[in-house]
């Protein structure tokens, strides 16, 4: 007990020194005052601007060292039909004409004057619950608003963080589905620390008539919605907002900062980026700070910062971890990473080849003395039927069933130019593999075929084989020509 | 006009705790809404309710803007204030429905009088509820007919009710703490009779929007008439 009493004692002396130095510092600078309480509603506001609202994936300038101001800030409610993927389009409600709404970024301790318009075009009445909001719904009671007509309420921020908003007028959940949701970020006086990119990520689920992928316009399905079986779960309102020429970028050495929020209207985000690690998370978009991070859960109806700088170039894929959802339901979003690898980190692809654990053949492994084997003299048939197993056995794993390979990464060998046009290259390749940049039947293939570990004799009978069938040559190789092939060096 | 027998339901909001069902009489309902061309005959007969005359506490600025454009004569008036609404069927001799009358008959497809439980019923009034940019609604009687012989209640315009300020609202202010009247968030599903009602919803959730004075793109009116 005295003990306990003794380090309680202590920790309020050096909670009182703290707040001396805190005092002290303050004084000590030309900076506006920065209160060591967390509610600075005495906050001086210097000036009025007005808001710089952004569409995802991008963000407004940071505040940097800007005091506290009024922000003047007016964003519109749209009720739209646009395209969920090719060929699939969903009528949207939104703040500012995109899913997700527009990026508010404010300070600590600013005034906020927001008006929300509703479109005149507009079937029904909105609102917006801020979570960044300190007061009744959020300003859902202060903003609810009829279509064609306009309602203004202002607030000030309190707490530093990153919010969701979203729409919660009835059936609320029926207006978050419909794509009603954005970010406010709250940064603290003096702002985030600069980082060289950012980027607005927002998450959301949606439930539709039709199955994953079904053709036309499809409506909202209220019962599917209140099972929580979403057909899509997609960053940015739809699937495809971050891939290809909508990925994110950056170069090697760069810190990119990402704001991602979760609008739910039902299922949590376990968010990650393949091959990379978060150096920084703002658990929650609090102000707890984790590090070295693989996997941030994103609550629905919250936010999470992640930061990490990317050292190799290369694409870095976006994931809701729940994997199916990034697979079958579109949660895929990429970040291209452009500039000098760096070996050393990752090596890229060394070596491959066909692992069998039992028996079979293994790639490269040193070369046997040749037994001696007793030649039995089989006929072309025999020898084809031969073929044929091994390369079933050893051959099938890349170049498939009936020679036609994989599209871009193993040639085939039907009706291979590259393989008719010499047997012994054909032969060299099996036995001491091949790498680099070939073209067969007009297609560049950059790959590696690692050596195979077969005798003589079984490399003429698979080449017998291959060369017998899918419209090849009927090129025969014998045992010796392998050999010869083997010799040359 | 329809005739509409008399009857009670279970409405999704309801004034009186006490009191689950909501019984209507008896009345005669119009059959379509009021027309752009049946509106400017009764604004011939009151010319003081035109838009160059009409007060400004009456109807907001944007009052019959429609009528700026080209518009059909068939199709429903809109942007009319409940005010002039409930001033044009008194002209006729007939008042606007009451929330309950007109949520009595919005109850009807084409076959039943309760349809409430046909999911594909539903799904009819949610899809247009959905579907954005009626900027001109069609003609009257280009949806369909319900049980009653009644058009349009679902799929054409938004209609103005007399009571339509009323949702949630007791008379005893005490009662009201726990609901709010502006639906946000949870508490508009705390006194919710039909939680998957979500057709009903939007509906009230629409009218606790709306103000006596404003006038809406898609917001027009019916008129009832009691038996004599």
């Amino acid at each position: 007990m005295k003990s306990i009493f003794k380090n309680h004692n202590v920790l309020c002396l050096l909670f009182i020194g703290l707040l001396f130095a805190s005092i002290n510092a303050c004084k000590g600078t030309e900076k506006e005052n920065v209160s060591p309480e967390k509610i600075p509603t005495s906050t001086k506001i210097k000036g009025t601007i007005n808001a710089e609202l952004t569409s995802a994936p991008n963000v407004p300038e940071p505040v940097g060292n800007r005091t506290a101001k009024r922000i003047l800030l007016s964003m519109e409610v749209l009720e739209e039909t646009s395209e969920m993927m090719n060929g699939v389009s969903y009528t949207y409600w939104t703040f500012g004409g995109d899913v997700p709404g527009k990026f508010i970024r404010t300070r600590v301790g600013d005034e906020v004057e927001f008006t929300l318009k509703n479109h005149p075009n507009n079937k029904l009445p909105h609102n917006i619950d801020l979570h960044a909001v300190t007061g009744p719904g959020g300003g859902a009671t202060s903003s609810f608003v009829a279509p064609g007509h306009e309602v203004k309420f202002s607030f000030k921020t309190l707490n530093p963080g990153l919010y969701i908003y979203h729409c919660a007028t009835a059936p609320v959940g029926m207006h978050i589905a419909n794509g009603m949701y954005g970010l406010i970020l709250v940064e603290p006086a003096g702002g985030l620390p600069p980082v060289d990119r950012e980027y607005y990520i927002v998450q959301g689920d949606f439930y539709t008539k039709g199955d994953y992928g079904a053709k036309g316009i499809q409506p909202f399905d209220m019962q599917k919605a209140i099972d929580e079986d979403a057909d899509y779960v997609v960053f940015n309102g739809k699937v495809g907002a971050l891939t290809g020429d909508n990925a994110l970028t950056a170069n090697v050495g760069e810190t990119v900062r990402l704001f991602v929020g979760n609008g739910g209207p039902n299922l949590v985000s376990s968010f990650h980026v393949i091959g990379e690690i978060f150096d920084k998370v703002h658990v929650e978009g609090g102000n707890l700070i984790n590090e070295d991070v693989q996997t941030t859960l994103i609550p629905a109806g919250g936010a999470a910062i992640v930061e990490f700088k990317v050292d190799v170039p290369g694409t870095f894929i976006l994931v809701d971890h729940s994997i199916f959802r990034a697979f079958n339901k579109g949660a895929i979003g990429m970040l291209k990473v452009s500039g000098d690898e760096n070996k050393k980190i990752y090596s890229g692809k060394i070596q491959e080849g066909i692992y069998q654990p039992e028996g079979g053949v293994i790639q490269a492994i040193p070369q046997k003395e040749q037994a001696t084997t007793k030649v039995i003299q089989k006929t072309l048939s025999e020898r084809i039927a031969s073929g044929k197993q091994k390369y079933m056995e050893t051959c099938f794993a890349c170049h498939q069933s009936e020679g036609q390979g994989v599209a871009n990464v193993f040639p085939p060998l039907a009706k291979s130019d590259f393989l008719n046009a010499d047997k012994k290259r054909a032969i060299r390749t099996i036995i001491n593999g091949l790498s680099g940049e070939i073209t067969v039947n007009g297609n560049v293939y950059n790959s590696v075929m690692p050596s195979q570990a077969l005798s003589d004799e079984e490399v003429s009978e698979i080449l017998t084989y291959v060369y017998s069938t899918w419209g090849n040559n009927k090129t025969v190789v014998s045992p010796s020509d392998v050999k010869a092939v083997r010799n040359e060096h | 006009m329809a005739f509409i027998e008399g009857g009670s339901y279970a409405p999704l909001y309801r004034n009186d705790e006490n009191n689950t069902k909501e019984t209507v009489g008896d009345f005669y309902m119009d059959k379509s809404a009021v027309t752009n061309s049946a509106f400017s005959l009764f604004l011939e007969q009151f010319p003081q309710w035109k838009k160059e005359n009409i007060k400004s506490i009456f109807a907001e600025s944007n009052y019959l803007s429609h009528w700026e454009n080209e518009f059909e004569a068939d199709a429903p008036v809109t942007n009319v204030s409940w005010f002039v609404a409930k001033k044009y069927c008194e002209s006729q001799q007939k008042r606007l429905p009451t929330m309950a009358e007109w949520e009595y008959v919005a109850l009807a497809d084409q076959n039943q009088k309760d349809a409430r439980s046909e999911p594909s019923h539903n799904q009819y009034i949610l899809d247009w509820y959905e579907s954005p940019k009626a900027r001109s609604p069609k003609k009257v009687k280009s949806t369909f007919k319900n049980k009653w012989n009644v058009f349009d209640i679902h799929g054409l315009i938004w209609e103005w009710t007399y009571d339509f300020n009323s949702v949630l609202i007791s008379g005893e202010s005490r009662k009201d703490v726990k609901t709010d009247r502006n639906l946000f968030c949870g508490s508009g599903s705390v006194d919710a009779n039909d939680l998957m009602n979500y057709a009903a919803f939007i509906r009230y959730a629409f009218r606790g929007s709306i103000k006596a004075n404003y006038c809406i793109q898609n917001l027009g009116f019916r008129c009832v008439k009691d038996l004599k």
